[in-house]
C-alpha cells in the first residue's frame, strides 16, 4: 500500500513543505514564512497537493517541525517533532554516514550528533540570540548593499583576511561599517564575516568532537562561502545534502511516515 | 474592614511601596494560574493548602510575623540554607528565606548593583531595595554568608539599608581547621543572635528545634521518596512549590501539612495514580537554586511531555537530604552535630566539591532517571565551573544531560522549549 506524508519546516525565516511518497521525494517547497505560520503552511501544502492531484485523504499523516511547529498543532492534529531531531532523519536519508550534523537556520545554529538510523546521541543548540545565524547574514547582506544569495561567489573574490571580532548582529554591524567606511573590499568583509560564524560554530562542534562525515544544513549551507570557511575552520570535509534547506520538512515527513501503524 | 484593607494599612506600616507592591502583587496570580491551575490535571488534594499559602503570600503570614514580633520574637531573613534555622528556632525566632524568583524587582537595584550579577541576588536585593517585600521589611536582621562572591559583595550593598550580620562559610570545607573554624562562627552566630532576640541559648532549647527542623526535613524527604515511583503521584512544579514555601512558613505547620501531603502521595503510590502517565520521561533538574515565583524550567519541562521527579539542588534535595543524631549535653556539642550536618552539603561554592558528582549520580539512579537538566543561572560562576565538568564526567557516567543557563526573563523561553523538547525526544 502507498504511504504519502508530508513534513512541514516551519523556520522562522522560511517554510518548507515536502511531500514524501513511499520513502521517495515527491515535490518540495521553499517559501518565505509569514505573520501567519499556521496560514501560510496550510497554502502552501494545500497547492502542492492540487499540483500532485492529489487531496488531502491521500495523505497518511502530515507532520509540523520547525521555530512554528506549535502553531499546525491543531490544524493536523499531532505532537510536533523538533527540528533537532528532524534534521537528524532528513540529513540520515541523504548521506547515511553522517555522524555530525550542523545546522544553520534563520534564527538558530545546532549541531546534532548523529547515532544509527539518525538517531540524535547529543546537540548542541545556541542561547537566546541570532549571532550568527541566517538572520545574521541577511543583516550584513543589507548593510553591504548585496543580495543573500551573492554572498558565497563574492567570498570567493576575497584577496586578504579581514577580522570581525564579534557575531552579535549589532556590534558586528558596526564593525562592517567602520570597514566600509576605511574603504575595505566587500568581497574581503564577507570572508570575514564567514570566518567569525565559523569560528564561532567550531567552538559549539569542539564540545562533541568533529566526527566525520560532517554534514552542513539550514538555509545557511547554501553559502559556499560559507561552506568553505567551515571547511577550513574544521579542518574538515563538509558534505552538503541535495538540498540543504529541506532536511527539517523532510525529516518530518519521514518520522509521520514512521510513526503511523503497521499495516497503514 | 475587607481583608485587602487591613493588608494594605499593615503594609503600609511596613514602609512597603505600596503601588509597586500591587503591580507585583496584580502579576503573581496570572502567572501562578497559568504554571500550576491551567497547564496541570490530577494534582494531589493536599496541594490546596500550598496554593492557598501562595495565592495568600504577602498577607497571612505576614500577619502571623507582625504578631511574632509583637509577642517579643525576632525575625530573621536568611539567603542561604547554610544559615542553620535549628539556632534561631532554638532562640524563639522565625527564619525567613528571603531569595528572590523575578525580575520583577530589577529596576529598584539600577545603579545599586553590576549589570553582570546573578539573577538571585539582583531579584532579592531589589526587593528590599524596592520596598516590596514584607518579610525583607519586617525581620530585624538578614544573615548572609560567604558563599559566592556575588552574595559576599551583596551584603556590603545590603547593609547600607538594613541590618545585616555575615556568617562565615569555609570554602574549602574538607579540612579540619575548616571544621573548627565553622563550629567558631556558628558560636559567633549564636551570640549575635542572642543579642538581637535578647534570649539565652540552652542546650535543650536547641536540641528541641533541632528536633523540630529534623522533622520537618524528614517530611519533606518522605514527599520526595514518593517521587521514585513510575508514574510519581507528583508533578516537579507542585514538589518545588513545597519546598519553596518550606523556606519561609511556620515549621509546625509545615511537619502538618507537608506530612499530609506525604501521606496522600504515599497512598497514590500504592494506588499506581500518578500525575502523569506512567512512563513518562523522568528528569533530574540540577543545580541553582529556585526562589519563588522562578518555575519556569520545571514549566517547560513539564509542558513538553516530560516530569521533573527530583532536584537536586538548594530548593530540593540539598535541603533537607542530611540529617543528625541528637546527641549532645552542651550547646557546643549539639553545634558540632550542626556544623557536621551543614559541611556535608555539596553546594557548589566549595573546592573542590566532586561529591556533588556522586550525589547526582547516586539520585539519578535512585530516582530512575532518563536524563539530568544542568540548570544555571547567568553569572553564578561555581555552578557554570561545575556543570561543565559535570556534563562530561554525568555523559561518561552513562547519563544523558542537557545543560540550560537562563535567568528570569522569558525571552528565551521558545529556544528552551525547543533544547528541553528534542531532549525529551533523544531520550525516547
Amino acid at each position: 500500500m502507498t504511504v504519502v506524508t508530508v513534513g512541514i519546516d516551519i523556520g522562522s525565516l522560511a517554510t518548507k513543505v515536502v511531500l514524501l511518497k513511499d520513502g521517495t521525494i515527491l515535490d518540495y517547497v521553499i517559501e518565505r514564512s509569514r505573520h501567519s505560520f499556521k496560514e501560510r503552511a496550510k497554502e502552501l501544502v494545500d497547492e502542492m497537493l492540487q499540483k500532485q492531484g492529489l487531496v488531502m485523504k491521500d495523505v497518511s499523516s502530515i507532520l509540523g517541525t520547525g521555530y512554528g511547529r506549535h502553531s499546525i498543532k491543531d490544524i493536523y492534529g499531532q505532537a510536533p517533532v523538533t527540528e533537532i531531531t528532524a534534521h537528524a532523519k532528513g540529513v540520515n536519508y541523504f548521506i547515511p554516514n553522517a555522524k555530525t550534523v550542523i545546522d544553520m537556520g534563520g534564527q538558530d545554529t545546532k549541531v546534532i550528533l548523529l547515532g544509527k538510523g539518525g538517531k540524535v546521541l547529543d546537540f548542541q543548540m545556541n542561547d537566546k540570540c541570532a549571532a550568527g545565524t541566517g538572520r545574521f547574514l541577511e543583516v550584513m547582506a543589507k548593510t553591504l548593499d548585496v543580495e543573500l544569495d551573492y554572498l558565497g561567489d563574492l567570498d570567493a573574490k576575497s584577496t586578504k583576511e579581514v577580522t570581525i571580532s564579534s557575531t552579535c548582529t549589532v556590534f558586528a554591524e558596526s564593525e562592517v561599517i567602520s570597514l566600509i567606511a576605511s574603504g575595505e573590499s566587500k568581497p574581503n568583509i564577507i570572508h570575514g564575516l564567514h570566518r567569525a560564524i565559523a569560528s564561532r560554530v567550531n567552538g559549539m562542534v569542539r564540545r562533541m568532537g568533529v566526527i566525520p562525515d560532517v554534514v552542513f544544513c539550514g538555509g545557511v549551507a547554501k553559502n559556499q562561502g560559507m561552506v568553505r570557511a567551515l571547511e577550513k575552520e574544521l579542518s574538515s570535509k563538509i558534505h552538503l545534502p541535495k538540498d540543504p534547506q529541506i532536511t527539517g520538512a523532510l525529516g518530518s515527513a519521514i518520522i509521520a511516515a514512521e510513526r503511523l501503524p503497521p499495516g497503514n | 474592614m475587607a481583608a485587602d484593607d487591613t493588608n494594605h494599612q499593615m503594609w503600609e506600616k511596613l514602609g512597603i511601596d505600596l503601588a509597586k507592591h500591587d503591580q507585583l502583587l496584580g502579576v503573581l496570580p496570572t502567572i501562578y494560574k497559568q504554571v500550576y491551575v491551567d497547564s496541570q490535571q490530577n494534582r494531589p488534594k493536599g496541594m490546596g493548602f500550598f496554593e492557598f499559602v501562595i495565592g495568600d503570600v504577602h498577607g497571612i503570614r505576614i500577619k502571623e510575623l507582625v504578631q511574632a514580633k509583637a509577642d517579643g520574637k525576632m525575625i530573621v531573613g536568611t539567603f542561604c540554607l547554610y544559615v542553620p534555622d535549628e539556632i534561631i528556632v532554638a532562640l524563639d525566632g522565625v527564619s525567613i528565606g528571603l531569595c528572590g524568583g523575578t525580575n520583577f524587582s530589577n529596576y529598584a537595584i539600577e545603579g545599586v548593583l553590576p549589570t553582570n550579577t546573578c539573577a538571585l541576588i539582583k531579584s532579592a536585593l531589589g526587593f528590599g531595595f524596592g520596598k516590596i517585600c514584607p518579610y525583607y521589611a519586617i525581620a530585624d536582621i538578614l544573615v548572609g554568608e560567604t558563599t559566592c562572591d556575588g552574595k559576599k559583595k551583596a551584603w556590603e550593598v545590603l547593609a547600607k539599608n538594613k541590618a545585616v550580620y555575615v556568617m562565615e562559610t569555609p570554602q574549602l570545607k574538607g579540612r579540619t581547621q575548616a571544621r573548627t573554624h565553622f563550629i567558631d562562627e556558628l558560636k559567633a552566630l549564636v551570640k549575635q543572635l542572642e543579642d538581637v532576640s535578647g534570649k539565652r541559648l540552652t542546650a535543650e532549647k536547641l536540641r528541641d528545634a533541632m528536633e523540630k527542623i529534623s522533622k520537618k526535613r524528614a517530611q519533606l524527604r518522605r514527599v520526595y521518596e514518593t517521587r521514585k515511583a513510575n508514574p510519581p503521584p507528583i508533578s516537579g512544579k507542585d514538589s518545588l512549590l513545597v519546598s519553596q514555601i518550606a523556606f519561609y512558613d511556620d515549621p509546625d505547620r509545615q511537619i502538618e501539612m507537608v506530612g499530609k501531603l506525604a501521606d496522600e502521595c504515599e497512598e497514590r503510590v500504592g494506588k499506581g495514580e500518578g500525575v502523569v502517565p506512567k512512563d513518562t520521561k523522568r528528569i533530574l533538574l540540577s543545580g541553582t537554586p529556585q526562589a519563588v515565583p522562578n518555575w519556569k524550567l520545571h514549566d517547560i519541562v513539564e509542558t513538553s511531555g516530560g516530569v521533573i521527579v527530583c532536584e537536586e539542588t538548594c530548593t530540593g534535595t540539598r535541603y533537607f537530604e542530611s540529617t543528625y543524631e541528637l546527641k549532645g549535653d552542651t550547646v557546643d556539642e549539639l553545634l558540632e552535630r550542626i556544623a557536621d550536618r551543614y559541611l556535608g552539603i555539596n553546594c557548589a561554592c566549595f573546592s573542590p566539591n566532586t561529591a556533588r558528582t556522586d550525589d547526582i549520580v547516586r539520585l539519578a539512579r535512585e530516582y530512575n532517571v532518563d536524563g539530568v537538566l544542568l540548570y544555571t543561572l547567568s553569572f553564578c560562576d561555581p555552578y557554570q565551573y561545575e556543570a561543565v565538568s559535570l556534563e562530561n564526567d554525568l555523559k561518561k557516567a552513562g547519563i544523558k544531560v542537557l545543560s540550560i543557563n537562563t535567568d528570569y526573563a522569558s525571552e528565551d523561553a521558545g529556544q528552551i522549549k525547543t533544547r528541553v523538547e528534542a531532549f525529551l525526544e533523544t531520550l525516547q
